[in-house]
């Protein structure tokens, strides 16, 4: 049999060889996310609010609804033709499922940041130039934070019949002090403070990513059950 | 006398391919399934018939590890289903339904291919190659599923279940859909299977083609397994006359 990892980077490839082929998950969270942008954009008062106070609770909350656009999907693949069900008679640890499922969550979040971090970037004029590395840093833990709550509650939700409704409801609360904690280090980074500044929300970004990923791969077995 | 013909020693106890014991099953007040016990030997088949709502869909998916009993156990020459994860028990079955269970947007070869590497497969593209072939769809192999018409998607659902050549094949529906030459494959398909060992079960409303492959034949009726025949013993004609006022019963 194949190890949990190779199971789950095999269920990656394939999510993603989907979307790949199909690209309406992904065009339509890139939509969104830059629909989203220019209505902030265009509700901005510049001469009541700064862009560097208002531009990073802008990205990470964009970033957060079109990221649940990819996490809808990401079950909703499995139960067009019940192919959940082989994937569950096959002979292979459940955990891998949701390891697979994550990681390919992940390139989708992934992508959709490398689009709209520019896009806001731009609408705002940010100072971007010296904070790439330590915002690509921020980008990574709030990615790894979205997915690893909301995969497990896409399987919750995904044989709900309010499937569409359940899944925000479920993960907005959770996704709190991810947006809390990058939105509150990128505001010190484009402000020009000092790395360490920003270092107790990255602390925090981390330990939720830490605690989430394995709550939740402890959990799933668990939403599987019928 | 074993499936193949060979004499199985009397001091050697054989181990059911496939093993209820008291399978149970309730949704809230109502059970779905009640107490059914049954055991199959490598190379059997058991025809499963039954009304809409006897239970006969819950039962195969307990006995292939989808569905959690509320009671009793199943197992897969010996493996428990439910212990350890049930992966070596579920490495020994093959999942054969009305639906698909395929990914539209990949090919026929990608969708079986995955299915190999899933049950780890020495070489998961010939094991694609020989079951696509199997079941007549080797030409087609390229195409997305969406493309192709129900009865070619149906055989390419069971070349995907049946690529690591399971020792049990749980069948439900499987000849909804088909034309006359993908019911063929699927027969000569589970006759080869058969022949190799594997045990089979096969839900179905059709009694002919039930009785045509069975080696077994059950009518489930309200969650409970009413009658057990061995298919030599049958009349077909007599039993689809009792099927009949069965459904229209129910």
């Amino acid at each position: 049999m194949p190890s949990t990892l190779a199971t789950a980077l095999l269920i990656a490839r394939k999510d993603l060889a989907i979307e790949f082929r199909t690209r309406t998950a992904f065009f339509s969270a890139i939509v969104f996310a830059l629909l989203g942008i220019v209505i902030f954009f265009f509700a901005w008062d510049s001469t009541a609010v700064a862009a560097i106070d208002l531009a990073p609770g802008v990205l990470w909350v964009i970033f957060t609804f079109s990221g649940l656009l990819g996490l809808q999907r990401s079950f909703g693949v499995e139960t067009a033709d019940r192919a959940m069900d082989a994937l569950l008679v096959a002979p292979i640890p459940r955990e891998a499922i949701y390891l697979g499922k994550a990681l390919a969550n992940f390139a989708f979040v992934a992508g959709i940041q490398l689009v709209t971090i520019p896009a806001v970037a731009i609408f705002y004029n940010l100072p971007m130039g010296d904070a790439i590395p330590v915002l690509a840093a921020i980008a990574t833990l709030a990615a790894i934070g979205l997915v690893a709550v909301g995969t497990l509650f896409s399987a919750m939700a995904v044989n709900t019949r309010l499937a569409e409704l359940l899944l925000p409801m479920l993960s907005l609360p959770f996704f709190v002090p991810i947006v809390m904690g990058a939105s509150g280090s990128t505001a010190r980074l484009m402000a020009g403070r000092p790395i360490a500044e920003a270092l107790p929300w990255l602390r925090i970004l981390g330990a939720y990513d830490v605690v989430f990923i394995v709550a939740c791969a402890l959990l799933f077995p668990f939403t599987l059950d019928e | 006398m074993s499936a193949d013909g060979s004499v199985i020693p009397p001091q050697v106890p054989l181990t059911p391919a496939l093993e209820a014991s008291a399978l149970t099953r309730a949704f809230g007040a109502r059970r779905a399934v009640h107490d059914v016990s049954l055991a199959l030997q490598a190379g059997q088949c058991l025809a499963l018939f039954g009304p809409n709502g006897a239970g006969k869909t819950t039962l195969l998916r307990m006995l292939a590890g989808l569905l959690k009993p509320t009671g009793g156990s199943a197992r897969i020459h010996g493996r428990d289903l439910r212990a350890e994860g049930g992966n070596s028990a579920r490495s020994l079955v093959g999942l054969i339904s009305h639906q698909s269970m395929l990914y539209s947007a990949l090919s026929a070869r990608e969708n079986v291919e995955f299915a190999a590497k899933l049950h780890g497969l020495p070489d998961p593209h010939g094991a694609a190659e020989r079951s696509l072939a199997s079941m007549r769809v080797l030409d087609r192999a390229d195409a997305p599923v969406r493309s192709l018409s129900r009865g070619l998607q149906q055989r390419v659902s069971i070349a995907r279940a049946t690529v690591h050549q399971p020792r049990v094949v749980l069948l439900d529906e499987p000849y909804t859909g088909l034309d006359e030459a993908g019911a063929v494959a699927l027969t000569s398909q589970l006759q080869s299977l058969r022949a190799s060992g594997a045990a089979l079960v096969l839900v179905t409303h059709n009694v002919a083609e039930g009785l045509a492959i069975a080696t077994h034949a059950a009518m489930m009726i309200a969650g409970r397994i009413a009658r057990l025949d061995a298919r030599d013993t049958l009349d077909a004609d007599a039993y689809h006359r009792e099927y009949r006022e069965v459904v229209v019963h129910a």
